[in-house]
């Protein structure tokens, strides 16, 4: 069938959850098959970064790339995979907004080098041996990927096309974006296929008065199905959050966690969720504010859960830290 | 590259900021700035040639865009915004960066200064560079004024108005009006009487045919904005007819239940029926449901209304609930004493013969609950007394501000003591403050009247004995004194009423730490508030003498004038406006608007600004979760283009 569409999805720096998504979609995925030649699908299939370099440019109609940029391979295929494809969909909040991973943007290479190879409970390494990008062995050169200091989103290493966003894609908004590419019917570049205004708006819960004294954590309250999760002092990001997924999470008693990034004129997802906390309190007394919030577990990576990358600041800024990479971004 | 043409105008402020900042670094570090034409360093920018100077650039290079880097936005922004209008550019095209306030008043360190104040500088052209014209509108001014209290700075700022042809409606709370000073006896510095000056002035308010009284009466709730408020107020069931009542005192002589007088202070009792005092404004008594036999279900009685030859008093009346259309507010609600609470240090509610300030006026006053003898509680004449100043003043267990009244009342109420009886005066003081006009000449005379003056603060009261022990330190001889004596005045803080929080919730004013009502600024708009049309008049915005109180309901007044003979009133264009598509309508925006500007849209479900209310003070946009709040001037593009500016700098 020569009509037939060609998609590439692919992975960067992700938790493969992304990947489940797309089979989320349970039979209709035979309508995909139907319509698209999948050409690469590095979790089901076996395709090598040579068989992409050797199509054609914009041989692929649409490239829908999921995970974070966490080193130099990733950066690397996000290019080749632009080069090669009519559109690229930012697939995932990842991908969108440096996601999950992007939080490791409050440390730096050697710190998070530093963690894992040597600083958890589990790990045994009296050597002190860290992987190195160049390793001289008998039959040759070894090379690992550069992993970088910072976690990009897509858009800052490709030109981005359409953003789907979620943790993962909700299958509504996949099937709809698969379908507007198979009509041709397609909205204007740069959109975000999920909805503008905040995840409150399609929430059902009662909201009445907002003042709250303090926050609690979800695992430590019984919470009222009804009400509003903010009003009964539980952090929800749904006020700052981009609406379309469906309100999931709420539907199972669950505050939402934002991601799907901040809303159409919403600047910082996280300064913007600080802000409307700090509203919240019912007190003037700045003291008690500070003392109030400062009492949030892990407060920043609470606010950006999912968009450090996409955020004002970006990252963590460490003063000794002279990184050309993070200068050539 | 920008194609603003922008001017750099940097002060020197004299030498207030040159002493520190180099303005002439400054200068020339903004002419290489993206969008800047033409940029100068002048000694005063707010005089008339530093304004011309501005003025002749925007003709001559065709400016866009305006940076003074000179002293607060508060201070001078409206004058550069008037220049620039002459000028034919639109007032908000110009940009105050404040290098006085924020460089050279924060540090000696002029390098330092220098380079913040280029940082400031660079911000302020960021944000010209987007800077937008915005268009003013204007609103129409009811020429009616509603004066709130009616004291002595109510009815001042009421006859003035009136006397200017204006409708007045003066709001009481009371069933007379008078205030506090009715209770005085004297005067000071010149112990004219307090009533002979009063008096004249209440019948005045009655009889003006401009001024509408409504007395026993308080507002609910103010809707609408300057030039067209709409004012809820309740007239409290009174009971009696004001139009019946003669005022002839038949229903107060035979009333019998009986109270503690306000009034009084406590040191009499009045009737259930009564009128606070004598010269009265209405000349007629309310019926006090809360002690009358017949509302508290004691017994049927009525005998008020028996009595009454004119059928005037009736029973079980509703209140009144009326609205009432205006232009302009005065609030003159005044102030309260502070009563020291069970178990302070003075004896106050402990020993009878320790009095606050009112009580020993309305002792003194002739028709006072003594008739003006000034007698112990066992109803002798003291042989000494005492004279206790800062009560509560001046004390950061209390009040940490200057009441500004005591020590020339304490120094009238020695003189009365001594005027009145043989007694011993002992004045303890910290500082002599006397500041006002006759005031250092009325110490002088007093000093010579016999007085003993201790300076120290009367720090405990005790009872030995018959006497009262008064201890305190005698800072000149450095001896700590106890002085026995027959009766104490502790001369109190003046402090905010206690219904100051909802008086301030109902005209949206603010607060300061005291609880004293805030004027918009200290010196250039004393009596005017941040909301546009409401104005202050008097000890409600913080202690006053009389002088003071009557200068400052007269500026009130003028004020209020002022809007209402121009007719209109131009509404500033930096407000808050909705972008409807992004509001979810989670109504946080709506609680947190202190000006009530922000309604709720049902059909919409979208918040609602009603711009002349909107004093653009971004609160809803801070707290706007999916930034739908967007303020004119405060642009989230204009503000990081400021952020990003002090980073560029």
């Amino acid at each position: 069938m020569a009509d037939k569409l060609k998609f590439a999805f692919y992975w960067n720096a992700s938790c493969g959850g992304c990947e489940v998504a797309v089979l989320d979609i349970h039979e209709k995925i035979l309508d995909v098959a139907a319509i698209a030649d999948i050409l690469m699908w590095p979790v089901a299939m076996d395709f090598k970064e040579e068989d992409v370099e050797a199509l054609p440019d914009q041989h692929i109609d649409v490239a829908f790339i999921n995970g974070g940029i966490r080193n130099s391979e990733n950066k690397k295929m996000s290019q080749l995979l632009r080069q090669k494809s009519k559109y690229v969909v930012a697939f995932g909040a990842c991908a969108n907004f440096g996601g999950i991973p992007a939080l490791a943007n409050f440390h730096h290479k050697e710190s998070i080098f530093d963690r894992v190879y040597s600083e958890t409970p589990s790990t045994v390494n009296p050597e002190g041996v860290w992987p190195q990008e160049i390793t001289e062995v008998p039959e040759g050169e070894l090379s690992l990927p550069t992993f970088f200091n910072t976690v990009y989103m897509l858009a800052e290493v490709v030109d981005v096309d359409y953003y789907l966003p979620g943790c993962p894609p909700p299958p509504d908004l996949i099937l709809a974006a698969v379908e507007a590419i198979a009509s041709g019917n397609l909205p204007p570049r740069g959109t975000v296929i999920a909805g503008e205004k905040s995840v409150c708006h399609s929430c059902d819960r009662v909201k009445e008065e907002k003042k709250v004294t303090g926050f609690r954590r979800i695992h430590e309250v019984i919470p009222d199905p009804e009400r509003c999760f903010l009003e009964q002092g539980i952090i929800c990001a749904g006020s700052v959050t981009r609406d379309g997924c469906g309100t999931r999470c709420l539907n199972v008693d669950m505050p939402c966690r934002g991601c799907f990034g901040a809303p159409e004129g919403v600047i910082d997802q996280g300064a913007q969720l600080l802000s409307t906390l700090t509203t919240l309190l019912d007190t003037d007394d700045l003291e008690e504010v500070r003392s109030i919030i400062g009492s949030i577990p892990d407060l920043s990576g609470y606010l950006y859960r999912f968009t450090l990358s996409d955020s004002l600041m970006k990252r963590r800024i460490v003063a000794e830290l002279k990184d050309k990479e993070v200068a050539s971004h | 590259m920008s194609e603003r043409r922008i001017g750099v105008y940097v002060c020197h402020c004299g030498t207030n900021i040159s002493k520190t900042v180099d303005v002439e670094d400054v200068a020339k570090y903004s002419q290489g700035l993206d969008g800047v034409v033409v940029s100068k360093d002048y000694k005063y920018m707010c005089s008339q040639p530093g304004q011309e100077l501005i003025q002749k650039d925007i003709k001559e290079h065709g400016l866009d865009g305006v940076v003074v880097a000179a002293c607060s936005p508060r201070m001078h922004e409206p004058t550069f915004q008037r220049a620039a209008r002459n000028a034919g550019l639109n007032p908000y095209l110009v940009e105050m960066v404040n290098i006085r306030e924020q460089c050279s008043w924060v540090t000696d360190d002029r390098a330092l200064a220098t380079a913040k104040a280029k940082r400031l500088t660079s911000s302020g052209i960021a944000k010209a560079r987007l800077n937008r014209a915005l268009e003013t509108d204007f609103t129409a001014i009811t020429p009616r004024a509603l004066v709130v209290g009616g004291g002595i700075a109510g009815i001042e700022a009421a006859l003035k108005i009136a006397a200017s042809g204006y409708e007045v409606v003066l709001v009481e709370k009371e069933g007379t009006i008078g205030g506090q000073m009715a209770k005085f006896d004297k005067t000071f510095p010149t112990l004219d009487c307090s009533a002979c000056i009063l008096t004249p002035k209440m019948v005045e308010v009655v009889q003006h045919p401009k001024i509408e009284l409504m007395t026993y009466s308080e507002v609910q709730r103010v809707d609408g904005y300057v030039g067209s408020f709409e004012v809820t107020i309740e007239k409290k069931p009174r009971d009696v007819d004001l139009n019946l009542c003669t005022g002839c005192g038949d229903c107060t002589e035979k009333c019998p239940a009986s109270v503690l007088s306000e009034f009084d202070e406590g040191l009499s009792m009045r009737k259930s029926i009564s009128t606070a005092f004598a010269q009265a404004i209405p000349n007629a008594p309310v019926l006090d449901r809360e002690s009358c036999w017949y509302y508290t279900g004691k017994a049927k009685c009525q005998v008020c209304a028996r009595v009454c030859q004119a059928n005037a008093i009736t029973f079980d009346n509703e209140p009144e609930i009326v609205k009432e259309q205006f232009g302009v507010i005065v609030v003159a609600t005044g102030f309260d004493i502070l009563r020291p609470e069970e178990g302070n240090q003075w004896g106050y509610g402990k020993y009878p013969d320790v009095f606050n300030g009112l009580q020993f006026e309305r002792m003194s006053n002739a028709s006072g609950p003594t008739d003006g003898l000034l007698v112990t509680s066992q109803g002798k004449e003291p042989e000494a007394v005492a004279v206790l100043h800062c009560i509560g003043s001046r004390d950061e267990n209390y009040r940490e501000y200057c009441s500004r009244t005591c020590c020339m009342a304490s120094l009238k109420f020695a003189h009365l003591v001594k005027e009145k009886t043989n007694a011993e005066v002992y004045e303890f003081y910290i500082d002599m403050r006397s500041f006002g006009k006759g005031y250092e000449e009325f110490y002088n005379r007093i000093q010579e009247e016999g007085i003993n003056f201790i300076r120290g603060k009367g720090a405990e009261v005790t009872k030995k004995g018959e006497k009262l022990v008064v201890r305190g330190e005698d800072q000149q001889l450095g001896v700590i004194r106890e002085v026995p004596v027959d009766m104490v005045i502790l001369n109190t803080a003046l402090q905010a009423r206690e219904d100051a929080a909802k008086i301030a919730e109902t005209f949206s004013l603010q607060q300061g730490q005291d609880g004293w009502f805030m004027e918009l600024h200290a010196k250039l708009a004393p009596g005017k508030t941040a909301v546009e049309g409401v104005f202050l008049a008097g000890t409600c915005q913080g202690p006053r003498d009389i002088p003071d109180t009557v200068a400052h309901a007269g500026g009130a007044a003028a004020d209020a004038l002022r809007l209402m003979a121009a007719g209109q009133q131009e509404m500033s264009p930096v407000s808050a406006y909705v972008v409807e598509e992004y509001c979810t309508g989670c109504k946080v925006c709506i609680s947190l608007c202190p000006y009530d500007a922000i309604s709720f849209d049902e059909d919409g479900k979208v918040a609602v600004i009603t711009t002349a209310l909107c004093k653009g003070c971004g609160a809803c946009v801070a707290s706007c979760p999916t930034n739908a709040m967007h303020l004119r001037h405060f642009e989230d593009e204009q503000i990081l283009a400021q952020i990003e500016g002090v980073f560029a700098g």
